[in-house]
């Protein structure tokens, strides 16, 4: 009788186990989890895994047969030109930001005011230096940069203005990367303060007028707030992006003259690869998480305390 | 304070004229509603009196003054937008201060306007709140604390009440009655809603096709309505529309709606109606509340007359009954003490005291 009541008890047992597992299979979070787990994995392969190796890295000598410990940096602390590479990269990502920000908010705001019809031809057609692979333009820059067939050269002799050095001399060269960063760029600012004005209600605008507000007024207390958000994700997203920009300068001057363009990345890789010093190329590198680390922790807090206030 | 006036105001878009040609006389202190179905240029109207909208033709005139190419903000007019329009980074103060504030107005003016205007509004524990931690309810007051503070010469309001529930809009809809007894200043209110036109308005301007159809006290539009369509919009349920004829039968002139239905014009009308054309296509309008039940209506203005409902809708202190005549579908409004029943006969009475007899072709009241 007993044994019969419990060979009964067991199936249902295993039944109820396996429902378990499946409404567990079922449930909405593990579906999900299981859906993003490649993108996990990817990321855990191409990003975490080369981190921790970098760092690693940063910590043996030149022939990576010895482990040197704080070495690398305090090396690198005694070498002007880092100092020199620090200051151009936060020189080089901060007034390209500023003036990719400037130029996308004002051409946003330019083409939100074209007519439906035309505007989309204008979005598609400044879009474009953003679409580009950045190498593929920066070569056509250095065409029009070229010390014997610089166009811009040429069209400045027509007007009597001599010849510019754009990428021989040092402040030349160093405004030259910047531009070519902004051209780039600030299509990235225009697309997303685009989208951020069309999501500011027309009848804001309207009270606004009503309440007395300029233009002028309008833009500083209505769109301003009201793309706070954006701009600040926008920025620094932007800044890191910048910061760590490696294709223009690298094809554009390669960090000459004298190193005096050089950035982390570009630098990185002339002493890691180039170099063949690849301990010491990881250590560079690993500079700019710390400098971009505590931007992002400004920035996003700043959005925290905000919230979302729509 | 001041009047408004409109002159053959035209908006044109393209080759769609959606105002055309309005004119419009708004006394000081007034409370002017434009009413009408969607796209009958009421909001459009509203619009171009706060200047948010370019004038096509005409002439618009606030305080006596031409304002046609004034910008919003030097017609002194404050707004009351459908979804509030209030600033969502700022707080219900500075929301309500931004006119003010703009204008450099000190700041001890300022904080006794709005402490005012909150204390009239009863927002004053909000008032360092944001405008995503309040109810739609309370939006509506900071919005029209905004347009308080101003101290405006003319309000406008556009359909301020569509957004909320219908509970909180007749609360809100007392609210705005009562801001404006004590405030006084002329308004301009949009609505598509007759029962606000009614409730709140010192004049209502019944509007459609971009035309004005009528111009009147609410009572004056219900009970003397000028066109078909007025007649039709003003009320809640509508007014019934029956075909009919005239006739003279023995020397009594009557109103057949059918072969089997027949009543007496009242004697103070038969003098005008007997001067229509008898080959007029006439409707006789009568309201709902005029198609009664026979047995408590026995007086002598009442004719009865036998009808079948087909839908009862009982509403606690009335009950409408809903019942085909002459191919038209009526409705009446009868005692709730009655017992009808959807399919059962049941004997009404129409009060022809109060009818309305229209020419179906022009849509004009007779």
């Amino acid at each position: 009788m007993v044994d019969a009541a419990q060979s009964m008890t067991q199936p249902i047992r295993a039944r109820t186990t396996r429902s378990g597992l499946r409404k567990f299979l079922e449930r909405k979070s593990t579906i999900a989890f299981f859906m993003a787990l490649p993108l996990m994995l990817l990321i855990a392969i191409m990003v975490i895994y080369p981190a921790f190796y970098s760092l690693h890295l940063a910590t043996l000598n030149k022939s990576m047969q010895r482990f040197v410990g704080f070495g690398n940096f305090t090396f690198l602390f005694k070498r002007e030109t880092f100092w020199m590479v620090v200051q151009q990269s936060c020189f080089f990502a901060i007034t390209a930001v500023i003036f990719k920000a400037l130029i996308g908010f004002v051409v946003a705001h330019l083409v939100h005011n074209l007519p439906d019809k035309g505007q989309r031809k204008w979005r598609g057609m400044l879009l474009v230096p953003w679409v580009i692979p950045p190498a593929m333009s920066t070569l056509a820059w250095l065409w029009l940069f070229d010390p014997s067939y610089s166009a811009f050269n040429w069209i400045l002799a027509q007007v009597g203005i001599g010849p510019i050095p754009w990428t021989g001399d040092a402040s030349w060269a160093r405004f030259s990367v910047i531009l070519v960063n902004i051209w780039a760029g600030a299509p990235f600012f225009l697309i997303m303060y685009l989208a951020a004005l069309k999501s500011v209600p027309e009848q804001l605008y309207e009270a606004a007028a009503i309440d007395g507000a300029n233009w002028w007024q309008r833009i500083w207390y209505i769109t301003l707030p009201m793309m706070r958000n954006i701009i600040a994700i926008t920025t620094l997203f932007s800044l890191i992006v910048t910061f760590a920009n490696f294709d223009i300068v690298r094809i554009l001057t390669a960090g000459g003259p004298l190193d005096k363009t050089h950035l982390f990345a570009t630098w990185a890789f002339r002493i890691g690869i180039e170099g063949n010093d690849i301990p010491l190329g990881a250590s560079i590198s690993l500079f700019m998480v710390p400098i971009l680390a505590i931007a992002a922790v400004f920035i996003l807090r700043d959005i925290n305390k905000r919230g979302n206030e729509a | 304070m001041a009047e408004v006036t409109l002159r053959k105001v035209v908006k044109r878009y393209d080759d769609v004229e959606a105002v055309r040609g309005i004119d419009l006389d708004i006394p000081d202190h007034e409370f002017v509603v434009l009413v009408g179905p969607s796209g009958c240029g009421k909001s459009t109207t509203l619009r171009m009196i706060a200047g948010l909208e370019d004038i096509s033709d005409g002439e618009i005139m606030i305080g006596g003054d031409v304002v046609n190419d004034v910008p919003p903000k030097d017609r002194d007019i404050a707004m009351v937008f459908q979804n509030y329009a209030l600033y969502p980074h700022m707080t219900v103060a500075e929301n309500m201060s931004f006119g003010l504030r703009l204008k450099h107005y000190p700041k001890a003016e300022i904080k006794q306007r709005i402490t005012e205007a909150a204390r009239m509004l009863d927002i004053t524990d909000l008032i360092d709140r944001k405008p995503k931690q309040l109810s739609g309810g309370q939006r509506q007051r900071v919005a029209m604390g905004r347009a308080i503070v101003r101290n405006p010469k003319v309000f406008l309001f556009d359909e301020p009440l569509s957004n909320l529930d219908a509970k909180l809009r007749v609360q809100m809809r007392i609210e705005i009655k009562k801001v404006h007894q004590k405030v006084r200043t002329t308004t301009v209110y949009v609505t598509h809603d007759q029962v606000e036109a009614m409730t709140l308005a010192d004049r209502v301007v019944v509007m459609n096709h971009g035309r004005i159809e009528q111009i009147g006290p609410p009572n004056e539009l219900y009970h003397r309505p000028a066109t078909k369509f007025v007649a039709g919009f003003i009320g809640s349920p509508a007014m019934n529309f029956i075909p009919c004829q005239l006739e003279e039968s023995g020397g009594l002139l009557q109103v057949r709606v059918s072969d089997a239905a027949a009543f007496p014009v009242p004697a103070e009308r038969v003098a005008r109606y007997r001067a229509i054309p008898r080959d007029t296509k006439l409707l006789l309008g009568l309201r709902p509340e005029h198609l009664v039940d026979a047995q408590s209506n026995q007086s002598a203005a009442f004719q009865p007359f036998d009808a079948t409902p087909d839908v009862i809708e009982p509403m606690g202190m009335e009950t409408f009954v809903y019942f085909p005549l002459a191919g038209a579908q009526l409705c009446g409004r009868i005692n709730p003490g009655i017992d009808a029943q959807a399919g059962a006969p049941l004997r009404l009475a129409v009060d022809l005291n109060h009818m309305h007899l229209l020419n179906e072709a022009t849509g004009a009241v007779l």
